[in-house]
């Protein structure tokens, strides 16, 4: 189901949480918030869910104002990031919960309940484990369990809040994968909060950046990574180098040299440039470039990540190889930035 | 394995190797225990020794014809009736305020969880007194509450009033750190799959502190039967009517009968030791459970 947040205020004790946040989410997506710790993303999910209450604003599921309905009335599901999983319970009855408890008129016949319990632990890949108790399961095991447990009342919209952060790092990678391909195969509409860029931009159809109780930037995981529209966004998301600048008769330039790199259309004054290690090209020669001593080069992985002084203030630059390249300690290596932004203050 | 290895080594003479850190020297060790010991052999075995001795002095026989005093009897009646009603109303006013403070935020949490401890701090006599001012001849209620033909003092609500109030701690006490710990995501968990408030409350909430509510159930109990105090200064003493066991404990021994004194003292630490055997498997069960919620 869509769902629509418009204009969405929260106050709590007269901090703002969220300040005029808007979001559309399309019926059938899975779209992430991603932010720093306080940036209010985990205060939208909980207002989109109903167990918070906006100071202003409204929330829309589908064409209905969902605003003054509980929680119940949403009918949503819910992934905490410690499971909540109700432990005395067995996960049969975990999953059935949202069924069972409904009133007679609405619930399902006690065999009917069963199969559709058992239904979802097939999908999530716990077949067999029905009669154990969470303490007896894995972390990842139990998130699994909370999942179905949501997915069984069959929710307008599936909340995920830090679903994967209390795993540890190798199950998280799985889980990752795993909910995407449930996410195919359901078709749930999915909103999934984390303060994790990699898991945002492996995961989600569209990513929405948040910080300070703000919307930074919406879009394709490949639009937040490539055109961040914020120094904000683009110092979140990868790594990235900031430089000052000066734009004049539309070149670069840092302090008296230009860098080689045409700045069209870009009005004359100081700036910061912004670039990604891994955007750039290594020259040869003296004009046109911005050059730098190494000071420490690292391999991490497939890359080599090298550090260089370039001189002045604000001056370390990270910048990443291929691992054939090698460069010695104090030499000198010259690059130009071959996709950037400019941001003024 | 390593048990084995420690064994060969002290029996080799390398005893300081191999001993843990923590432990101390041999002869510090036996003083320590056997000081223990003999402070628990002085201060609870033998009193405890005595009390039943002293009752089976004349044989069961008279052990038990002394229970059946009439007034024994209704001391033992009166002291399971007050129990009766002081225990359910402090189990649901110990739930409310445990669910209150622990789930919610509000103006006045503070003051209202030194409020709850306020029984636990102020003596028992005192808290009698606080009824005797209030419902007594002289008080501001006493008047109204004579016209209309209450009793309150010296009968079975002053009683069970005092009762109510000394033991009110024990439930909430135990409760709110556990619920504490729990935190609300199980309840939020709950009503996000449609669960209705009380629902939530009776499948989740409840069930997830039943071993701790029992556990302050079996205290307040216990102490709600053995109230000295403040149910002295209330009961007015009227044989047969407003003695429960505890006083008419006092009574008989100040009368010289000691048989019955301690007779219907063996009732009391006999429900002490239940209790405490009750508690001990209540707690092994209750640190496992929350030892499993620890590991969530």
């Amino acid at each position: 189901m869509e769902v629509r947040v418009q204009n969405i205020r929260k106050e709590f004790s007269r901090f703002p949480a969220l300040n005029d946040v808007s979001l559309d989410i399309r019926s059938g997506e899975l779209i992430a918030l991603l932010g720093p710790s306080g940036s209010g993303k985990t205060t939208l999910l909980r207002l989109i869910a109903g167990l918070e209450s906006p100071t202003e604003g409204t929330v829309y599921f589908g064409n209905e104002d969902a605003s003054r309905k509980t929680v119940q009335e949403r009918n949503i599901g819910f992934v905490f990031q410690h499971y909540a999983l109700f432990r005395h319970m067995t996960v049969l009855d975990n999953v059935s919960f949202g069924l069972t408890i409904r009133p007679s008129g609405r619930r399902p016949a006690k065999a009917e309940i069963r199969k559709r319990a058992l239904e979802l632990l097939d999908l999530v890949q716990l077949s067999g484990l029905e009669k154990r108790y969470p303490a007896q399961l894995s972390g990842g095991q139990r998130q699994r369990v909370a999942l179905a447990r949501a997915m069984a009342v069959e929710p307008n919209v599936l909340l995920l809040d830090e679903p994967f952060g209390a795993l540890d790092a190798q199950v998280r990678k799985e889980l990752r994968r795993w909910l995407r391909e449930i996410h195919d195969r359901t078709g749930h509409t999915t909103v999934f909060v984390t303060h994790d860029q990699d898991e945002a931009l492996e995961l989600a159809d569209r990513v929405v950046v948040m910080s300070k109780g703000k919307i930074e930037q919406i879009g394709t995981p490949d639009e937040i990574y490539d055109t961040p529209n914020s120094p904000f966004v683009f110092g979140f998301i990868g790594q990235s180098n900031i430089l000052p600048v000066r734009v004049e008769n539309g070149q670069l330039w840092i302090k008296d040299h230009s860098i080689g790199v045409s700045a069209q259309g870009e009005a004359d004054g100081p700036a910061q440039l912004y670039f990604r290690p891994h955007d750039i090209e290594l020259l040869e020669g003296n004009g046109g470039c911005i050059a730098g001593i190494v000071t420490v080069t690292r391999r991490v992985a497939g890359t080599r990540h090298v550090e260089l002084d370039i001189g002045g203030a604000n001056s370390r630059v990270e910048i990443e190889l291929p691992p054939e390249k090698v460069t010695a300690d104090h030499s000198r290596v010259a690059f130009r930035p071959t996709r950037w932004k400019l941001f003024r203050d | 394995m390593a048990h084995d290895a420690t064994t060969s080594h002290t029996s080799n003479g390398n005893t300081e190797l191999v001993r843990v850190a923590t432990s101390e020297h041999r002869l510090a060790r036996y003083t320590l225990i056997g000081l223990a010991l003999c402070f628990v052999a002085l201060f609870l075995v033998l009193p405890l020794a005595a009390v039943f001795t002293e009752a089976l002095r004349n044989g069961p026989g008279e052990f038990l014809t002394v229970l059946s005093d009439p007034e024994t009897f209704a001391a033992i009646e009166l002291t399971l009736l007050v129990a009766v009603i002081a225990v359910p109303l402090n189990l649901v006013f110990g739930i409310a305020a445990a669910w209150a403070i622990a789930k919610f935020e509000f103006k006045g949490k503070a003051f209202l969880t030194t409020l709850i401890d306020l029984p636990f701090s102020v003596s028992p006599v005192i808290s009698g007194l606080v009824f005797v001012l209030l419902f007594g001849s002289h008080s501001l209620l006493g008047p109204w509450l004579q016209s209309h033909g209450i009793q309150i003092l010296f009968a079975v609500p002053g009683i069970v009033l005092a009762t109510v109030f000394v033991t009110f701690p024990f439930v909430a006490r135990e409760l709110i750190p556990l619920m504490q710990e729990q935190g609300t995501s199980d309840e939020e968990a709950a009503l996000s799959l449609g669960a209705s408030g009380w629902q939530t409350f009776w499948y989740v909430t409840l069930p997830n502190i039943k071993w701790g509510l029992l556990y302050g159930v079996l205290l307040c109990n216990a102490r709600a039967m053995g109230e000295f105090g403040a149910v002295s200064v209330v009961s007015g003493h009227i044989r047969g009517l407003t003695n429960t066991m505890p006083l008419q404990v006092e009574i008989l021994y100040n009368e010289y009968n000691f048989v019955a004194a301690f007779a219907v003292a063996t009732l009391l630490a006999l429900l002490a030791l239940v209790t405490l055997v009750l508690k001990s498997l209540l707690e092994m069960k209750y640190s496992a459970q929350i030892a499993a919620s620890r590991r969530h």
